[in-house]
């Protein structure tokens, strides 16, 4: 009797548990949905909005004052020569400091700290990186209000994500790999060079894409060291005619970016500008996408073959 | 000459050999000889030290900071003590090898594993390292399995001929000891067997010193045997000593399955 009391006892508690549960699957749901509804509810606004106005010639034309024959010929060149700039600087930059940090680095107090401060890095505000960028590549080392500028501004903006990404890369190798290379007589870099990087290319890699998806979208850093808003004509190819046929002009020459070409559109009282900043941004966020999904594919890709 | 029928009859010698996890006293005063082609084995319980020594043979532990040896390991036939200041760490990796716990190959093919020690090494003539990893593979019982596949990779292998790998990588660069580190224990009783009597024929080639909790493939394997308690070596002594009438208590305790 009284063993059948207990286990009703027993049940009720558990039921009471299981509504708390219930109540907690729903309250993540809503969260979730609010989190994703806002972005495909911006998104679709955006492809609305926006998707009339893409054709060849927005891709093709320089703006314009005229909204319909305006385009983000000169932004997305612009775009992609400051992110060439950007990833040349933060690749080597960042994987060289991660690797330093993770493999040849003592462990003391001024290494810790260091390791802190990197983590910290990466939450600076990134007008804060402009500030810098303007002071030192603008003014001090004289680069001007340029590609170069803008893509060191950025690099230092990514860097604690490379190198975050590139440590904990390397730390996901097991230790018995590290520990079996050492073991037959290689040296640190031999066991760098050989296991440590292309093991966590992957990762590595990631990092870097991630980084540079963040970077495309930066705004802030690139109005403070004074990009142009408005601009009708494309930096010097870097391809030349002549000997030596390379061309590095293009990295001390005035430019905009996408985010920017947006900002000037959508800060114009005309309707039809407000369509073209929908149009352009809706191009950025594909072009997020794409790296992000880039990103994901080579991971999965290069994981392939490792498995720990 | 007391030195040159040492060199004879042993491969190495531990001094006085003290090791210290930072302030961790983890080997105390351990002499111990390891005789020339002959295979010994090192048991005791958990956390006895057997692992730690067997290291320091390789200098394992210079890899981690904080870490102290005392005393000496003479390595014969040139008397050259491995864990003096003056001795590269890399040098003593490259005359003696190691096998770990898990098969650690890396995850390349089956050939580059086995060549990464002569690549090491800065050998790059395709027909010197063919002939060399070819030997190794034989040597460690895996070339006919795998002769006509040394560009898979070598996480297809099963875990026996994973650690087979293992020892084949670390016989091609022609060692003068062999390490084990308790090599069986993360593999199943068939893939022991065959790696036991892959170590019981290597012993003509080569000095094998072997870390084992498992008391029986000490007996089978073994010429010799140390018995280790607390980072002391209680008894050391030909393994059927050790097996049939050891000299100390708490040795016949452990081997019994009294304790441990």
């Amino acid at each position: 009797m009284n063993n059948a009391n207990e286990l009703n006892e027993l049940r009720r508690i558990i039921g009471l548990h299981k509504r708390l549960d219930l109540l907690f699957m729903v309250a993540g749901i809503i969260a979730l949905m609010i989190a994703i509804l806002t972005f495909i509810a911006l998104f679709a606004q955006m492809l609305i909005d926006g998707m009339p106005r893409l054709s060849w010639d927005f891709f093709t034309s320089f703006p314009s004052r005229r909204p319909e024959s305006a385009g983000i010929l000169s932004a997305w060149v612009g775009t992609t020569l400051v992110m060439i700039v950007t990833a040349a600087t933060a690749v080597p930059l960042g994987i060289g400091a991660g690797v330093y940090l993770e493999e040849y680095a003592p462990k003391n107090l001024f290494t810790e700290i260091l390791e802190i401060n990197v983590t910290n890095l990466a939450g600076v505000p990134s007008i804060i990186y402009g500030l810098l960028a303007l002071g030192l590549f603008v003014y001090q080392l004289g680069f001007g209000q340029s590609v170069l500028s803008a893509g060191f501004a950025l690099a230092l903006l990514i860097l604690p994500v490379v190198i975050v990404a590139t440590r904990e890369a390397i730390r996901s190798i097991p230790i018995a790999i590290r520990e079996g290379a050492y073991a037959l007589g290689a040296t640190k870099w031999q066991t760098v060079s050989d296991h440590l990087l292309p093991y966590s290319a992957a990762g590595i890699l990631t990092g870097i894409i991630i980084g540079l998806a963040r970077a495309i979208g930066e705004t802030a850093p690139i109005i403070t060291i004074g990009a142009l808003t408005f601009i009708a004509f494309l930096p010097p190819s870097p391809v030349t005619e002549e000997f030596p046929y390379i061309s590095f002009e293009w990295l001390t020459a005035p430019f905009t970016v996408m985010p920017i070409q947006m900002f000037n559109w959508v800060s114009r009282p005309e309707e039809a500008f407000q369509l073209n900043a929908a149009a352009a941004g809706l191009v950025l966020v594909v072009m997020t996408l794409t790296m992000n999904g880039l990103a994901i594919y080579l991971r999965y890709r290069m994981r392939k073959n490792i498995k720990w | 000459m007391q030195n040159s029928t040492e060199s004879n009859q042993y491969k190495s010698h531990a001094k006085a050999l003290n090791f210290y996890y930072g302030a961790f006293h983890a080997l105390k005063n351990i002499d111990m000889a390891l005789h020339d082609k002959k295979i010994t084995a090192l048991i005791g319980p958990s956390g006895c030290g057997k692992s730690t020594f067997l290291r320091c043979f390789n200098r394992m532990h210079d890899l981690y900071p904080g870490n102290r040896y005392e005393g000496e390991i003479i390595l014969h036939p040139d008397h050259v003590n491995i864990l003096s200041h003056k001795v590269d760490p890399i040098e003593v990796r490259m005359r003696i090898s190691m096998v770990f716990q898990k098969p650690n190959p890396f995850p390349k093919s089956i050939y580059e594993n086995v060549a990464y020690g002569l690549r090491v090494r800065g050998i790059k003539q395709r027909a010197v390292l063919d002939e060399k990893v070819e030997d190794a593979l034989r040597n460690s019982a895996l070339w006919d399995e795998v002769k006509d596949r040394l560009n898979d990779l070598a996480f297809n292998l099963s875990g026996g001929q994973q650690q087979r790998l293992c020892i084949a990588r670390a016989l091609a660069t022609d060692p003068e000891i062999l390490l084990f580190d308790e090599p069986t224990s993360a593999l199943d009783p068939i893939a022991t067997a065959s790696i036991e009597e892959l170590i019981a024929d290597l012993k003509d080639k080569v000095t094998i010193l072997i870390v084992t909790h498992n008391m029986q493939q000490a007996a089978r394997v073994s010429d010799f045997t140390a018995y280790m308690y607390l980072g002391e070596l209680i008894e050391f002594d030909e393994t059927d000593t050790i097996f049939i009438k050891p000299k100390h208590k708490q040795t016949e305790d452990y081997i019994t399955g009294r304790f441990g």
